[in-house]
């Protein structure tokens, strides 16, 4: 259950122009916050894939994917457990690095299956793939050598089995 | 050359389109000058607000899709409130707007406004075209989505390069593979019929509440047939009026913030009630928590977002109004429902309509004359206010398609326009405009829209020199702080009247009520305007305050002052 207020919502949509104007007016509208909306083309022709992480009432989360479903570019929206999905997200960390606390740096990210993408003499950035918690908890062991930057993808899931998302 | 502006006329054509309502402008000119070649007749407005609102009226009074053609701009944003009005009460309308030529799209260039972007709010979709090859599917996609299903406005934005430039592709044989994403559905599945027929035939005390889907679908006879097997009382929201007639014995009128009492005590006391193409709104429910808590509830709406929106329903139909009923009633046995139908005559007899009889001239009783010299068989479009209230209460709507009013969105100034799509669209019908001194002007110009082309549509206007809702609101709640109420400097509307080349009629005493309607129903040679000069204070009742549980209904000025209301407005 989610009682955190944490939400996926998965979403195949025709690929229209507006439509994603329309999608976030849904959700800004009944006072729900996106953490993450994640767009790509579908592997058919013309339509699109969301995912779309977001925030607030549960309550309120029905009448939301319903509104979606509603809008005429909507194919279908679907709002997914994790445990019958598969979830990932990837992060890419650049940390504070020198020559003494690189090796570190690539063991830690070694413990996570991360790996170094661009080294220099004072920095370093680390790739990182999992579910969600899995690069909060990557990111905090690297606060200690200074974050100077990150960026996260955002959420993508898949249903797990033969069905469609 | 077939251009795109020639396939928007042909698009219309092909619906069946007989009146476009608009007023024209730079950017869609190329379409304009295309209608010329049609046989579509176009009605030139004063303002692109009240060609929506005569397209809606149009759409209402016919249940054929209204069409507005405007140019871009202010000409689309002055659209914006028609499309409001029409989403909120679900009217099937397609707005065609000209734009900028697509290169100079997001430069600010002259009369640029992102109308599209403005009004997804306010629409049930919105095209902006910007390749002249889309416009068959475009067009055909508007009007099906419009008219389908749950209906609502579509605004449809063609830059003028488009509109102009020659099309090569013809109209799509079928829009399946066009829209894969819109369905809506048509009849529910059995297991809720059954569960539905189980509900009904335990309930003792049953209501039906009836809305603006029922006539949609045009289940009128079907509700009827219903009511008439269970002996179950039927209420009705304001814009269900006419899909049950207010006549019948089952009828126990309006019900909500100013309802009848005795529909609002039966939806206290009763212990199921069935919604029929209605929405549960806050002007009905008033406060949710202590909404029929005791009733089971069943909901039939076509609309799947609306179930559970409000209240969650013991069973949902989520279907056609009209194909629902026609299985249901299959299912159904009549109830034994004397005692409770005796209740309920006893509370009619009770808590009648009533307003004073003493003093000056009274809107109630205008209304009420005026609800049985046309024996309830005249359209009556109205604004929004006291006088839309009243007018509700004591215009006992016989027919459908009879009764056009704003009831989601609460425009001012649609009745008069509304009025004219309407009496365009029904040209045989007596058609009443009733509205309000302050709604009144503010589609006021549109009188020589209906001047022109000679309607005979009767505009009553309820004149109390007031803004006359909000006025009784802040007598009540307000200890009777006015505040921007008082209309002082109203024009003379019977000159007014006579300037446009109308009638103008006026009563003053309540004497003169009958003789004075008579004669502007007598009067067919063009528009009229009666402008009945009621007493300035009059107020609604019976009123639930806003927020308010509908138990806590009060039927007369209370002695002392409401706290202020916290629910909507």
């Amino acid at each position: 259950m989610k009682i955190d207020g944490k939400h996926t919502i998965s979403m195949r949509v025709h690929d229209r122009p507006g439509v994603l104007s329309r999608i976030a007016q849904v959700f800004a509208r009944r006072g729900f916050n996106i953490d993450s909306l994640v767009v790509s083309a579908g592997h058919q022709l013309g339509f699109s894939r969301m995912t779309i992480s977001c925030e607030g009432d549960p309550a309120q989360l029905e009448q939301i994917v319903k509104q979606l479903e509603k809008l005429v570019d909507t194919v279908h929206a679907t709002e997914h457990r994790s445990e019958s999905t598969v979830e990932r997200e990837m992060a890419m960390v650049k940390v504070t690095a020198n020559p003494e606390n690189r090796s570190e740096i690539l063991q830690i990210a070694e413990c996570f299956r991360g790996k170094a993408v661009d080294i220099t003499e004072e920095s370093m950035v680390v790739e990182v793939t999992g579910n969600s918690e899995k690069i909060d908890a990557f990111e905090k062991l690297l606060e200690s050598f200074g974050i100077i930057e990150r960026v996260r993808s955002g959420k993508v899931v898949i249903a797990r089995g033969a069905g469609i998302t | 050359m077939t251009t795109g502006a020639d396939v928007i006329i042909e698009s219309f054509r092909r619906e069946g389109v007989e009146y476009v309502f608009g007023l024209p402008g730079g950017a869609v000119m190329p379409i304009f000058d295309s209608i010329l070649d049609s046989k579509i007749e176009l009605i030139l407005t004063r303002h692109e607000q009240g060609a929506t609102h005569m397209a809606d009226g149009y759409a209402r009074a016919t249940g054929k899709t209204g069409v507005v053609l405007v140019t871009s701009g202010p000409g689309a944003t002055n659209t914006v409130t028609g499309l409001l009005t029409a989403n909120m009460d679900s009217v099937p309308m397609v707005v065609v707007s000209g734009q900028q030529i697509t290169p100079m799209l997001g430069k600010d260039a002259f009369q640029e406004a992102d109308i599209f972007g403005i009004t997804i709010p306010v629409v049930k979709h919105s095209y902006l075209v910007k390749d002249v090859d889309d416009i068959p599917r475009v067009m055909k996609e508007a009007f099906f989505i419009a008219s389908s299903g749950r209906p609502g406005p579509v605004l449809v934005d063609v830059p003028k390069d488009v509109a102009s430039a020659e099309c090569g592709t013809t109209f799509p044989e079928d829009l399946d593979e066009h829209l894969p994403g819109y369905n809506f559905p048509q009849m529910c599945d059995m297991e809720s019929i059954y569960a539905c027929a189980d509900l009904l035939h335990a309930s003792k005390r049953p209501l039906l509440y009836v809305g603006q889907g029922a006539r949609i679908s045009g289940a009128a006879e079907l509700v009827r047939e219903l009511a008439e097997k269970l002996q179950a009382p039927v209420t009705t929201t304001l814009l269900g009026k006419g899909a049950f007639p207010e006549t019948h014995e089952l009828s126990v009128g309006m019900l909500g913030m100013h309802g009848t009492a005795y529909a609002n005590k039966t939806v206290v006391d009763c212990d199921l009630i069935m919604a029929i193409g209605a929405r549960w709104d806050d002007r009905i429910t008033g406060k949710l928590s202590e909404f029929c808590l005791a009733a089971k509830k069943i909901h039939l709406d076509i609309d799947p977002a609306e179930h559970g929106k409000i209240i969650k329903p013991d069973v949902s139909l989520v279907g056609d109004a009209k194909l629902v009923l026609e299985e249901l009633i299959q299912h159904i046995n009549g109830l034994d429902t004397r005692e409770w139908l005796k209740r309920i005559n006893g509370w009619k007899n009770k808590f009648p309509l009533k307003y004073p009889k003493r003093g000056g001239l009274r809107a109630q009783h205008v209304l009420d004359v005026l609800s049985d010299l046309t024996k309830g068989e005249a359209i009556v479009t109205t604004d929004v206010g006291q006088h839309q209230m009243w007018c509700a209460q004591f215009y006992k709507t016989g027919l459908d398609y009879q009764w056009i009013t704003s009831g989601g969105a609460g425009t001012m100034g649609f009745g008069m326009p509304a009025a004219i799509g309407a009496q365009f669209g029904r040209p045989d019908h007596q058609v009443w405009a009733v509205v309000g001194d302050g709604g009144f002007q503010m589609t006021m110009p549109e009188l020589a829209t209906a001047a022109t082309s000679k309607l005979p549509i009767k505009v009553l206007i309820i004149n109390n020199a007031y803004l006359g809702m909000v006025r009784q609101w802040q007598e009540m709640f307000f200890e009777n702080r006015y505040s921007g109420v008082d209309l002082e400097g109203n024009p003379d509307f019977v000159k007014l009247a006579e300037s446009f080349g109308c009638k103008g009629f006026r009563i003053r005493r309540s004497g003169d009520v009958r003789r004075i309607l008579q004669q502007a129903i007598d009067y067919n040679d063009g528009p009229c305007i009666i402008d009945a000069c009621v007493e300035k204070e009059g107020n609604v009742f019976p009123m639930i305050p806003a927020g308010a549980a509908v138990s806590e209904m009060i039927t007369e000025k209370p002695k002392i002052a409401l706290p202020k209301p916290e629910g909507s407005t």
